[in-house]
């Protein structure tokens, strides 16, 4: 008998409203969003007065739709958010997998110190670098791709890739991949050094197909976090060419907080293309946040 | 050890890009933010900074009181002399500005500080992790326990309490700011509906008292789900026959509850609950896209400061220092999650 034959129907049916009206809570905003995209603001206002609120109802239009692109420069930054986030994830991918290569799988002096610290690094927030790293960019020496071909410039700021450059190295990543190279057994790895192989070949061949599943989670974590990265191309991006779409949403709801409608619709953008791949992925999500976890 | 079958270089070129990423972006940074602290560095400045020793900490950190007896009685209440014309022109209070004030007995005792708005920030930053931490766990686990417990369509509703968890905290914090909309807002029309009309429409996030706690709502609301689904491995990780051997021997639910399941999830729990006070801490961006830090200071936090003065006010020595602070913080978290960690493992089973 599973638990749940055991509770007596009435208490299953409680329990299942109980997590229906949970469900609601947690869903309206995301309705109330998308809804409210739909409508005029008239309509929006009017519709408050009830649960139409929540609802594709009544005489829609696309407007608020069309009014976030030609206002809120929204192609611009999202081309800019694709990038950056794609960018970031594939070069950390590689990047963070053959350091955990390393620490996992080959046998090399000081390797100990190296783990020693990355566990130390692991607690440092972001939060607690984002101003004096600031400084760093700021002072880096960068390039720039003007009108007369590529320039030397002094500094990183307002540029794709100091969104970029700085999270490819991730501790947490090289955790993630860490634990899981540790557990693959030794004998196909000691089996490929007998027959002459390298450790790029055993790398390639033996240690990356065989971990599919933790590229998918590092994957999912590295590129949600770049998609909503805000504290960081806000004090680092103050132009409009490099800027992703976080800050843009952040702008456009500031210079038209009486927009409602096209501020939902800004919103609606953003935020659908991640619940599509949420509802797509939903497996890996949630085996993603799990893994994560395990670490403590 | 096995022998070595790869030349000595290899582990470092493999390590190489994500050893000097780390050192540049993350070690480098951290060590320069110390150095920064005990300068006048600006972001923008032809000349370097120069040493200023422990100056950044003393206008971060420095506090006194003024006490203060009545001067005379008007009608019953007391009249104490204004503030500012004590403190000014005194060399002692030099640079010192009112925190907050309150009685004691008959006097008034006035809190100084030289950096008020940052120790208000300090203060809200405390407030919201203290709200925010056991309001958050106790939604993740009541959630966890929900969706474990063998109903059908638990995997649509995980999904369903999951799904803020990927929405950004900029969107939900606009989203949120037109819910919480004095006017306008879903929730005052809910409440003036609810209760016929009675409930006078709240300024939730222009009102110093409401400001606050309407942003823990929310941050709860956003994260729960990342909680609820840690928790749930955990819970899942109790073995069945505890449960199983409890049934024979007549325990309740409740008991089964409070003596396998809570004690099955300490670790669990401890972990979570100092991932989310970490991150609580760090509160920056609802704060930044909802309230500006306002109204009256009451919404400002620590990383609001840093942010404010290292880069919008460009002097990068303080902002620097704040973020130390910060930093230390997050520390003595750890500390005190390590020492609960040792306590509870060295202790009984």
């Amino acid at each position: 008998m599973t638990p749940a034959q055991r509770r007596s129907i009435p208490l299953r049916l409680a329990l299942h409203a109980l997590m229906v009206v949970l469900a609601a809570v947690f869903l309206f905003p995301f309705l109330f969003m998308l809804a409210s995209s739909l409508k005029t603001n008239d309509a929006i206002f009017a519709d408050l007065e009830s649960g139409r609120a929540l609802l594709p109802v009544g005489d829609l239009t696309g407007a608020n739709y069309v009014g976030a692109f030609a206002r809120g420069h929204i192609g611009h930054y999202l081309a800019n958010s694709v990038l950056i986030t794609v960018v970031t994830v594939a070069l950390g991918l590689v990047v963070n997998s053959l350091a955990a290569f390393a620490l996992a799988r080959l046998e090399w002096r000081g390797k100990q110190a190296v783990i020693t610290l990355l566990v130390i690094l692991l607690v440092v927030p972001f939060e607690a670098i984002s101003v004096p790293l600031m400084l760093l960019v700021a002072k880096l020496p960068g390039i720039a791709f003007g009108a007369d071909g590529v320039v030397l410039t002094g500094s990183w700021l307002d540029t794709i890739y100091v969104q970029i450059i700085p999270f490819v190295a991730n501790t947490f990543s090289i955790f993630l991949f860490y634990q899981v190279f540790r557990d693959i057994p030794k004998d196909f790895d000691e089996a490929a050094y007998v027959d002459g192989a390298t450790p790029w070949q055993v790398y390639r061949h033996i240690i990356v197909p065989s971990s599919g599943p933790v590229f998918a989670t590092v994957t999912i974590l590295q590129a949600l976090a770049m998609w909503n990265q805000y504290l960081w191309p806000l004090i680092t991006v103050p132009g409009e060419a490099a800027r992703p779409l976080m800050v843009g949403m952040e702008q456009f709801f500031s210079a038209r907080k009486t927009a409602w409608g096209e501020v939902m619709a800004y919103a609606a953008l953003i935020t659908v293309p991640v619940l599509i791949a949420f509802v797509f992925f939903q497996r890996w999500f949630v085996r993603s946040v799990v893994g994560s976890g395990v670490k403590g | 050890m096995g022998v070595r079958r790869h030349s000595p270089i290899a582990p470092w070129l493999f390590g190489a890009p994500a050893l000097i990423g780390l050192m540049l972006f993350l070690v480098l940074p951290f060590v320069m933010a110390v150095i920064l602290t005990f300068t006048d560095q600006r972001l923008v400045s032809p000349r370097p900074g120069a040493f200023v020793g422990l100056r950044n900490y003393q206008r971060l950190l420095s506090v006194g009181a003024l006490v203060q007896t009545p001067e005379r009685s008007a009608a019953g209440a007391p009249v104490y002399a204004r503030v500012r014309s004590i403190t000014r022109g005194n060399r002692a209070y030099a640079g010192y500005r009112p925190l907050t004030a309150f009685r004691l007995g008959n006097r008034r005792v006035t809190v100084l500080a030289t950096d008020p708005a940052f120790l208000q920030a300090l203060g809200n930053t405390m407030l919201f992790a203290v709200l925010v931490v056991p309001l958050q766990c106790a939604m993740a686990l009541g959630l966890a326990l929900l969706v474990n417990a063998g109903l059908r369509g638990q995997t649509l509703f995980r999904a369903i309490f999951f799904s803020p968890v990927v929405m950004s905290m900029v969107i939900v914090s606009v989203v949120w700011a037109f819910l919480f909309n004095k006017d306008l807002g879903l929730f005052n029309q809910a409440l003036g509906w609810i209760s016929l009309g009675a409930v006078r429409p709240v300024d939730w996030l222009g009102n110093p008292a409401t400001a606050m706690p309407a942003i823990v709502i929310m941050s709860a609301w956003q994260g729960a789900g990342f909680q609820m689904l840690i928790l749930l491995a955990g819970l899942q990780g109790i073995s069945q026959e505890l449960y199983d051997a409890a049934r024979l021997d007549g325990a309740s639910a409740w008991q089964r509850f409070v003596h396998i399941t809570l004690p099955g999830l300490r670790q669990t729990v401890l972990f979570v609950a100092v991932v989310t006070t970490i991150a609580a801490l760090g509160l920056f961006t609802q704060v930044d896209v909802m309230t500006g830090g306002g109204p009256r200071g009451t919404t400002a936090t620590v990383m609001f400061e840093a942010v404010r003065h290292g880069v919008r006010e460009e002097n990068i020595a303080y902002g620097a220092t704040i973020s130390v602070v910060y930093f230390a913080l997050i520390t003595l978290v750890i500390v005190v999650q390590q020492a609960i960690r040792r306590r509870r493992g060295g202790g009984v089973a």
